[in-house]
């Protein structure tokens, strides 16, 4: 239990008690969702999800939500990948390997184009 | 800068700790490094997440928002496997997290200004953090750490705060008295009885934001010397009293009560004490006799508690909704306080609307706005579009105002000016199909039962004002009623030991002054002019509109109503007991009431 022996405490605790209270609101925030699952993972999923988590690390990006689901089902399509951006229509990649992701990052999540050769339609 | 693509939260209270939650954090940590995850995912300590109650430790998910409980060591290596690399939530450890939106306290309508209010379905009112994390408990740092006593009650003083429940009485003159007073040791004292019906203001502030009352108190304490504070909580507040305490618990182990309080050397604790039903214990010195174990009775004042109150010593006792004001004014200062309100009333105020206004519940404005911006813009006018009638503000013992007042100013003189009183907050709308004798009747049938009895002319002349009310209502008035009920009410008022009995014949004293047409109408003609009192009316099918459905007749309690099918019904009047249900059912508009 942290105890508050100093204001300094408190200002620390108010810092942290903020980052938690942001957690709880997802709205106007962009997702990219992955679809795991064993057959995700087999398909290296866990690759693509690591590439695109270093490229928010290193980029800085900020107001993303990167998150991991149960596979989509999409036989053969793994690595899936879904991109929701607030006040758009989501768009599903397949195939992502972790160069694609990349690509994705940059073109889409950058720049608003999509990437047509990976995206199916739903 | 590290990005995170998931939070973990582990709850660190004291009931979790003990069912293992610092073990299940580090094989948490274990399990995430082993499977290489420790720079995707973070973990936090949180105060509290669900009910500890629930088996294991709790842990919540972001960004999922999924709360698991009932975990032992055992679980969380197939938790972050299932979790956090295959992405499915293990659904047989989830469990529903408590949704802290608050469906009674609206989205704030455009003149609304929400202070007091604006935490109230924001933060959970468990969790210490999340009012942390928006600015709680500031205040009282600057306050142990910059300023003296006599600089914390300035800047109240400055602030003309007056306290909310009722009187308004200046704050900072109260704590200014506490504080001079001699005597050792002192007291705080939290008014949470909140007796008048349909109030609820400060029933949403203990469940919904109580560490803004416990913040009060605890700078209140420290400005007049005092280091033991009680919240006196009525008992019909279970959940009220239930999160005081669970907060006051979390303060104390986060150091926020108890001794040496942020290394300043002040200690402060706090007490919840419960009401037993009793109205008259809202008053100050009753409800000081309740706390000490006596019967809730007032006592003549002087002395009055800031220098001989709790158990004799100097007490100061204010209101649910004065101590929540105090951490704001001092942490956003004077100037953002003083901006809003009036030249004498700073700041804002809570009110509870009800009764015959399209939209009920409650607001928060500055003072200074006018009964028309409240009850029209912000409460929306008369439900159904009928006329307006009048306010009763303040509770059972305010005045009831007509239209000539709807421009009226709301600020405690403005009101007392007009006859009324600002009371809690309680604003009763009524529209035109409303009797203004039956409503001095109610109200006086309320605070004559509440009356504690001490005092004569409370006990046995608001006995009196009820018979002369009831029988006026019930087609028994005399023409000395009138002239009997200003006597009363005037020596009631003088003579009165307490608030109650001198505010009781308010409602009588105003609906004479701006309503004796509907006095003289049932004394002298036997009639209610709004058509309310059952003995004065009676009711009627019309012949023209009847279509002799014979839905009333089958309606009717006492089976007063005859006719056959497709003849036009009637009601017989000496069955008929005047309870309005074929009126209600009627299709056609065939029943009058005369």
């Amino acid at each position: 239990m942290p105890i508050i022996n100093s204001i300094d405490d408190l200002k620390r605790l108010r810092e942290k008690a903020q980052k938690i209270k942001k957690l709880r609101d997802q709205s106007g925030k962009t997702q990219i969702v992955v679809g795991m699952g064993t057959v995700g993972i087999a398909a290296g999923a866990r690759e693509t999800v690591k590439a695109i988590h270093s490229y928010i690390k290193d980029n800085k990006l900020s107001d993303i939500i990167l998150r991991q689901t149960d596979n989509f089902g999409l036989v053969d399509q793994d690595p899936v990948v879904k991109v929701i951006m607030p006040d758009q229509n989501e768009v599903t990649y397949a195939k992502v390997a972790p160069d694609v992701a990349k690509r994705i990052m940059q073109e889409y999540i950058g720049n608003g184009n999509v990437v047509l050769e990976y995206k199916i339609s739903e | 800068m590290a990005y995170y693509r998931s939070t973990i939260l582990v709850s660190m209270d004291p009931v979790c700790v003990r069912k293992g939650a610092v073990q299940l954090k580090d094989q948490l940590i274990a399990e995430l490094k082993a499977h290489d995850l420790l720079d995707e995912v973070e973990i936090l300590d949180t105060a509290r997440i669900g009910d500890p109650e629930s088996q294991g430790p709790d842990i919540l998910v972001y960004p999922e928002g999924v709360h698991y409980v009932a975990l032992s060591t055992d679980n969380i290596r197939p938790l972050v496997e299932e979790h956090f690399i295959k992405g499915g939530v293990m659904q047989q450890y989830s469990a529903k997290l408590r949704d802290i939106t608050d469906d009674e306290v609206r989205e704030p309508k455009e003149k609304e200004i929400r202070v007091i209010l604006e935490n109230i379905g924001k933060i959970d009112p468990r969790n210490i953090e999340e009012y942390i994390a928006v600015d709680g408990y500031q205040a009282l740092g600057k306050v142990l750490n910059e300023m003296s006593q006599e600089d914390v009650i300035q800047t109240i003083l400055d602030s003309k705060l007056r306290g909310r429940g009722g009187a308004g009485f200046p704050t900072g003159l109260k704590w200014k008295f506490a504080y001079g007073a001699k005597g050792s040791p002192k007291y705080m004292i939290c008014n949470a009885d909140e007796g008048d019906p349909g109030a609820f203001m400060n029933r949403k502030v203990l469940e919904g934001d109580p560490h803004s009352v416990i913040e009060g108190m605890l700078i209140g304490g420290y400005a007049v010397g005092a280091n033991q504070g009680y919240i006196y909580c009525r008992a019909e507040y279970p959940i009220a009293v239930s999160t005081l305490n669970i907060a006051i618990e979390q303060a104390r182990n986060y150091g926020l009560l108890g001794k040496n309080i942020m290394g300043s050397g002040f200690d402060f604790d706090l007490e919840v004490r419960m009401g037993a039903g009793a109205f008259v214990c809202g008053e100050e010195t009753a409800l000081i006799a309740s706390i000490e174990g006596s019967r809730g009775e007032p006592r003549v004042r002087p002395p009055f508690p800031a220098t001989k109150g709790l158990w004799g010593k100097p007490t100061n006792i204010n209101n649910v909704e004065t101590y929540a004001n105090v951490p704001r004014i001092i942490h956003r200062g004077l100037e953002w306080y003083t901006s809003m309100g009036s030249e004498k009333s700073k700041g804002t105020k809570t009110f509870a609307l009800a009764g015959d206004v399209a939209h009920t519940g409650l607001i928060e404005v500055p003072f200074g706005m006018t009964l028309r911006e409240i009850i029209f813009d912000i409460g929306g006018g008369i439900k159904g579009g009928k006329g307006y009638k009048a306010v009763q503000t303040g509770g059972p013992m305010g005045g009831c105002l007509p239209e000539k007042y709807l421009d009226l100013e709301v600020d405690y003189e403005t009101l007392g000016a007009a006859g009324s009183i600002m009371g809690s907050g309680g604003m009763v709308v009524m529209d035109e199909n409303t009797c203004m004798v039956d409503i001095a009747r109610f109200f006086m049938e309320f605070t004559q039962e509440e009356s504690c009895g001490k005092c004569i002319p409370c006990r046995v002349g608001t006995r009196r004002i009820l018979e002369i009310l009831e029988r006026i209502c019930a087609g028994e008035g005399k023409p000395e009623d009138i002239p009997m009920l200003r006597t009363l009410c005037s020596e009631i008022i003088q003579d009165s030991l307490c608030g109650l009995g001198q505010g009781a014949p308010n409602p009588v004293v105003s609906t004479l002054k701006h309503f004796l047409d509907e006095y003289e109408a049932h004394i002298y003609e036997k009639r209610c002019p709004a058509k309310v009192c059952r003995n004065l009316i009676s009711f009627h099918i019309s012949e023209e509109k009847c279509t002799g459905c014979t839905v009333c007749a089958r309606n009717c309690p006492v089976s007063a109503i005859t006719g056959e099918r497709k003849q036009t019904h009637v009601i017989n009047p000496d069955f008929c007991i005047r309870c309005g249900i074929c009126e209600q059912v009627c299709n056609f508009g065939a029943v009058e009431v005369n």
